[in-house]
């Protein structure tokens, strides 16, 4: 079994949001960049089934030389080889024709997405990687195991979750629930050693046109005081909840 | 060219969030000067539609398909967009919305923007306005194609009422060559869900163990709210990751967001920015929360919750 991971290099969640040049554009400055959590959890999925199943598992990236470091760690986590598309990921749009112009040559079994990268929340490459793959897609993935040529899936939907049956190939968007938070590998010190030998293949983009352009961001307002109740008096609770902010 | 939407329905009952997106359709509609058309899928009666302001609505025979199938419906709908002359498609941003909105832009050849906020700014082309960084932040994004799929996030316009006729016509349900199929689906024993609430209750590490979990439960029954937790919580099993909001787990939008002993993270708070008014009850004076709350209650929940729940429970019975 052959299997994509697409990883997304994504600021850390604990970083404070800014903008630059005249809020267009991102500001990089001292943000520590991780692998997506979605993707991650998709990618630990991924090693389980390399061990359970001496599947071959594959990461791959739209982006610049500065995404190498997460690239690596996807390697000394146990991915076997790890490609870096060359290119700025300008939109979901443009990532997603990247890389299925790469998965198209290789006939994975496969293919992981995290559901949406926490930076822009576009949630759309998966899906449309699968629509030129020729694939299904599952969005929001919290369970997938192989029962012999079968494999049983379940989707995280609106106050529940749907049980699915399907075949390889397959493209899911992953999350948590997929593995849980306890389940992500910390990689040790003889994975690091390895990721160094690893493959890291570095590939020529495809012609494609971004289908959208961000023109400017903003921050939201500034938050008000915060109007303290004691505990005392929950009634003036109620009423503020009431009347002021029209909320019960 | 006209605009289109995707209802959504459950148990034969349109969802809240898809009359919102007819409203938001409607309004989209009359700033164009076009008429708006309406897409459901196995729905007896859609007349409710008519009071949203749709014009038309195909109403498709899914026979004996009785769950949501991505494929079908989001080919279906393209189906419906290239005869109807459409070029802007709306779908809500609920599970379902957000799984289906790609797919049918892919197919349909348009851009797509998911938790868009408000209308859009610009027609030729297309800008819109959305959430990204989790609701840390927001962009403003320009269509590069002449055709949009835009997803609203969830309780960002509101419900707006307008009548028109909602002409029920029949539509063709496309076929797909996949087989990947429902089984069954789990609903879970919780009366709203998190997408769908007005009103979100919510614990943290404050509650001390799972056990007192009946404090966060009552206050939900009494208010008609959904539960939710932190992601502590949940990562130690007290709950379900299913109720884990923030940046890994659920963004919330509802209208008011009650956080019981959860001290407020920042991946947290970027999850419950959308959310309308917050507010806070912890024992903790010096926890982040009350820097993003409302109004807040420094006190032992154990205390403040139980009278909190029993004074709004004899409000709302007398």
């Amino acid at each position: 079994m052959k299997i994509l991971v697409c990883i997304s290099n994504v600021p850390d969640t604990t970083s404070k949001i800014n903008f630059t040049d005249e809020n267009r554009a991102f500001d990089t400055q001292g943000v520590t960049y991780i692998i997506n959590p979605n993707d991650e959890f998709g990618l630990t999925r991924a090693i389980w089934l390399q061990q359970q199943e001496e599947a071959t598992v594959t990461v791959a990236t739209v982006g610049e030389a500065s995404c190498e470091p997460i690239l690596r760690k996807c390697l000394a986590i146990g991915a076997d080889n790890a490609v870096r598309i060359d290119a700025f990921p300008e939109d979901g749009f443009y990532v997603a024709s990247q890389l299925a112009a790469y998965a198209e040559k290789e006939a994975f079994d496969l293919v992981i997405t995290g559901r949406e990268s926490i930076d822009y929340n576009g949630g759309m490459v998966g899906a449309m990687l699968a629509n030129y793959l020729e694939m299904p897609y599952l969005a929001n993935c919290i369970q997938l195991e192989k029962e012999g040529e079968s494999i049983l899936l379940q989707r995280e939907i609106d106050g529940g979750k749907e049980n699915l049956k399907g075949k390889l190939p397959l493209v899911i968007g992953a999350q948590k629930g997929l593995v849980e938070e306890k389940d992500l590998i910390i990689p040790n010190m003889r994975g690091i050693m390895q990721a160094r030998q690893k493959p890291l293949e570095v590939v020529t983009p495809i012609e494609s046109e971004a289908s959208s352009s961000i023109k400017s961001y903003e921050k939201p307002p500034a938050k008000g005081h915060v109007k303290l109740v004691d505990t005392g008096d929950i009634d003036q609770l109620i009423d503020l909840l009431q009347n002021e902010a029209n909320a019960i | 060219m006209s605009v289109l939407v995707y209802i959504e329905t459950q148990n034969q009952e349109i969802k809240k969030s898809s009359l919102e997106v007819a409203s938001y359709g409607r309004a989209i509609a009359d700033a164009k000067s076009t008429s708006l058309i309406a897409v459901c899928f196995g729905l007896e009666d859609s007349s409710q539609l008519a009071a949203y302001g749709v014009d038309k609505v195909f109403v498709i025979p899914t026979a004996g398909d009785i769950h949501f199938n991505a494929e079908r419906y989001s080919s279906t709908l393209v189906a419906i967009a290239k005869a109807e002359a459409v070029d802007l498609l709306i779908v809500s941003g609920s599970a379902n919305g957000r799984f289906i909105g790609p797919l049918i832009a892919i197919k349909f050849e348009a851009s797509y923007f998911s938790n868009v906020i408000g209308l859009p700014t610009a027609y030729d082309p297309v800008e819109v306005k959305r959430s990204c960084f989790t609701n840390k932040a927001f962009n403003h994004s320009i269509s590069k194609k002449d055709k949009v799929v835009i997803s609203l996030s969830s309780n960002s316009f509101g419900l707006h009422e307008k009548a028109a006729e909602a002409a029920p016509v029949e539509g063709t349900y496309s076929p797909s060559s996949f087989s990947l199929e429902v089984v069954t689906v789990e609903q879970s024993s919780a009366k709203v869900s998190i997408a769908d609430a007005d009103i979100v209750v919510s614990g943290g590490r404050g509650l001390k163990g799972p056990e007192n979990w009946h404090l966060i439960e009552e206050l939900a029954n009494v208010l008609g709210a959904a539960t939710a937790c932190s992601k502590p919580v949940s990562d130690m099993g007290w709950r379900p990751h299913s109720e884990h909001v923030g940046q890994t787990g659920k963004p919330v939008a509802s209208n008011l967001y009650i956080a019981i002993g959860v001290s407020g993270a920042i991946q947290h708070l970027a999850g419950i920015n959308s959310s309308k008014v917050k507010v806070v009850i912890n024992s903790d004076p010096e926890a982040p929360f009350f820097k993003a709350a409302d109004y807040g209650v420094v006190g032992d929940a154990f205390e403040v919750v139980p009278e909190l729940t029993s004074k709004l429970k004899a409000l709302k019975e007398a």
